[in-house]
């Protein structure tokens, strides 16, 4: 029991400061993509390649003056940021990351103990990942509201419309594969595409699989639909009163949330952390969740954003229907 | 692009707004499956391997690397010298100072031991110059003419230039080049003249 406490401790200390770490380098890799996409160089003066400048942000972001604004709530405006960075790493703690491992001999103590590469393997770890994510919205809704500012009104009124139409999607999008492998579990999911490129869900189900990409673009507030704080129309949403530390705990959850939306999508569709011929499992599981990082910058270098309206209308009038006859059909197939 | 070659418009056929519900459909339906979406991506995708691979940055680090200005460009002056003696161009005619716009040339001139005039105080003040380029064109010595130096922030308001700091110095007379922007005479200026009535 106490091993078992330790060693999951270790864990969160682990996956926290590496994804962390990762959500630091997202935002280098990010400036970088888009600046190459549009011909530029990006960061490149400090430390070489420019990949210090993740350093030189955080002393900014750091020394910036923590401000409050006159009229706001304070107590909602100081928490909502560590709403939207909690709940992002709360959601990855079901998710698991890598393909357990043995710990080698050699190591001191610790050696020859097996590893499981996720935090909490709970029964319900999709559901427990989506809700955790839904609630991460209540960062950019609590901020809006509660920081006096007519800007971050009107990004939290199109945070609650953002909320209302893709998390539908979510949720029916990624039924049609529970359906099909029967557990909620991200282990099991896993497990279930163990047989090669060739059992990967997503031949099963590439209507779910699309579905679910698009609501977790919007899950992430990437950038088809990141209506939330886009600088032309809202100035910065909900964000806009929010300097430092605490902005930047928003920023860190968003980079976080793609993360997971990137490890679901490479579990639930693309065979997660099995070894592909040579590839090892930590390998693949890694290539593609790099891939579906690039995936969401390349996007956001190359589409325009929509409106709040036309979300709503994708949304409800397009990809839910889509999503039902999904399920039907895979429904009318299972019992077949 | 040429300013006057000929510009080529195309008007894009965007086809008429939809009138009925069918029409709206199968205009979102024609959209969706068309692709467009993923010709977006491709671009993007092709540029970044233009970018990395190929050179095809379009960077400039400012302020150590300069892209070239037209000789036209009317930049902090430059007094010339005469490329055979390395005596100063300018005459001291005072017409520069005349013709300045903004009164910013400041110049007195005296006899020397030769009885030949010599320029004894020359300066130009930089806060108040406009760059209209009037005294390069007037100077009949193309002495005093605009240099490629546009990086001219400073801490006060007026910035004074001695005639000093704009000769081309002693040492570097060999590197002097030939002005060819404004007021200096065009590449085919032979070719232009015409020949007055005393040459009949
Ligand atoms: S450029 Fe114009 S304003 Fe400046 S010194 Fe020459 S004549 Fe005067
Ligand atoms: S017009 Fe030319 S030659 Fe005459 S004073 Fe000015 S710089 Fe000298």
């Amino acid at each position: 029991m106490d091993a078992l406490l330790i060693g999951t401790v270790i864990k969160i200390v682990l996956v926290l400061a590496i994804v962390a770490a990762l959500a630091g380098f997202g935002t280098y890799l990010e400036r970088k993509v888009l600046a190459f996409m549009q011909r530029r160089l990006g960061p490149t003066h400090v430390g070489p390649f420019g990949l210090l400048q993740i350093v030189a942000d955080g002393i900014k972001l750091f020394t910036k003056e923590d401000f409050i604004p006159q009229n706001a709530n304070k107590f909602i405006f100081m928490m909502a940021p560590v709403v939207t960075a909690a709940t992002a790493f709360i959601a990855l703690s079901a998710v698991p990351l890598f393909p357990t491992f043995t710990i080698p001999d050699a190591i001191p103590f610790i050696g020859g103990a097996i590893v499981p590469s996720v935090i909490a393997d709970i029964n319900v770890a999709i559901l427990f990942v989506l809700g955790m994510m839904g609630a991460g919205l209540y960062g950019p809704l609590l901020a809006g509201m509660a920081q006096a500012n007519k800007w971050g009104i009107i990004g939290a009124a199109r945070t609650a419309v953002q909320f209302l139409s893709y998390e539908v999607v979510t949720g029916l999008s990624i039924l049609a594969p529970i359906m099909l492998v029967g557990s909620l579990s991200l282990i099991d999911f896993n497990n279930a595409q163990t047989g090669g490129i060739g059992s990967w869900i997503v031949w099963q189900q590439p209507v779910a699989f699309v579905l679910f990409l698009i609501a977790g673009f919007a899950e992430t507030n990437r950038t088809p639909f990141d209506l939330l704080e886009h600088e032309a129309e809202v100035v910065s949403g909900y964000a806009t009163e929010y300097s430092g530390l605490r902005w930047g705990m928003f920023f860190i959850g968003e980079y976080a949330n793609m993360i997971t939306i990137a490890l679901l999508a490479s579990i639930i569709f693309f065979g997660g952390f099995t070894p592909l011929g040579f590839i090892p499992g930590w390998l693949a599981i890694l290539l593609k969740v790099t891939f579906f990082f690039f995936l969401m910058l390349w996007v956001r270098a190359s589409w325009p954003h929509i409106r709040p309206d036309q979300l709503m209308w994708f949304c409800w009038k397009v990809l839910m229907p889509i999503a039902v006859i999904n399920i039907i059909i895979t429904g009318i197939v299972i019992m077949i | 692009m040429m300013n006057n070659e000929k510009q080529k418009y195309v008007m894009l056929d965007l086809g008429g707004t939809p009138a009925t519900p069918w029409c709206s459909f199968k205009q979102v339906m024609k959209r969706t499956f068309k692709g467009e979406l993923f010709v977006g991506l491709w671009v993007t995708l092709r540029e970044m391997f233009k970018t990395l691979f190929l050179g095809g940055k379009h960077t400039t680090k400012y302020p150590l690397e300069k892209l070239p200005i037209s000789p036209r460009y009317r930049a902090i002056h430059d007094m010339l010298r005469l490329l055979e003696s390395g005596h100063y161009r300018c005459i001291g005619c005072g017409l520069c100072e005349k013709i300045c716009i903004s009164n910013c040339i400041a110049m007195e001139t005296r006899y020397d031991e030769n009885q030949r005039k010599e320029v004894s105080e020359y300066t130009i003040n930089f806060g108040r110059c406009i760059f209209c380029g009037y005294c390069a064109e007037v100077c009949p010595e193309l002495a005093i003419v605009h240099g490629a130096r546009y990086e001219n922030a400073s801490e006060q308001r007026a910035g004074f230039s001695l005639f000093e700091d704009m000769l081309t110095p002693i040492d570097k007379l060999h590197l002097q080049k030939e002005y060819e922007g404004f007021g200096a005479p065009s590449v085919d200026a032979d070719a232009k003249i015409k020949k007055t009535p005393l040459a009949y």
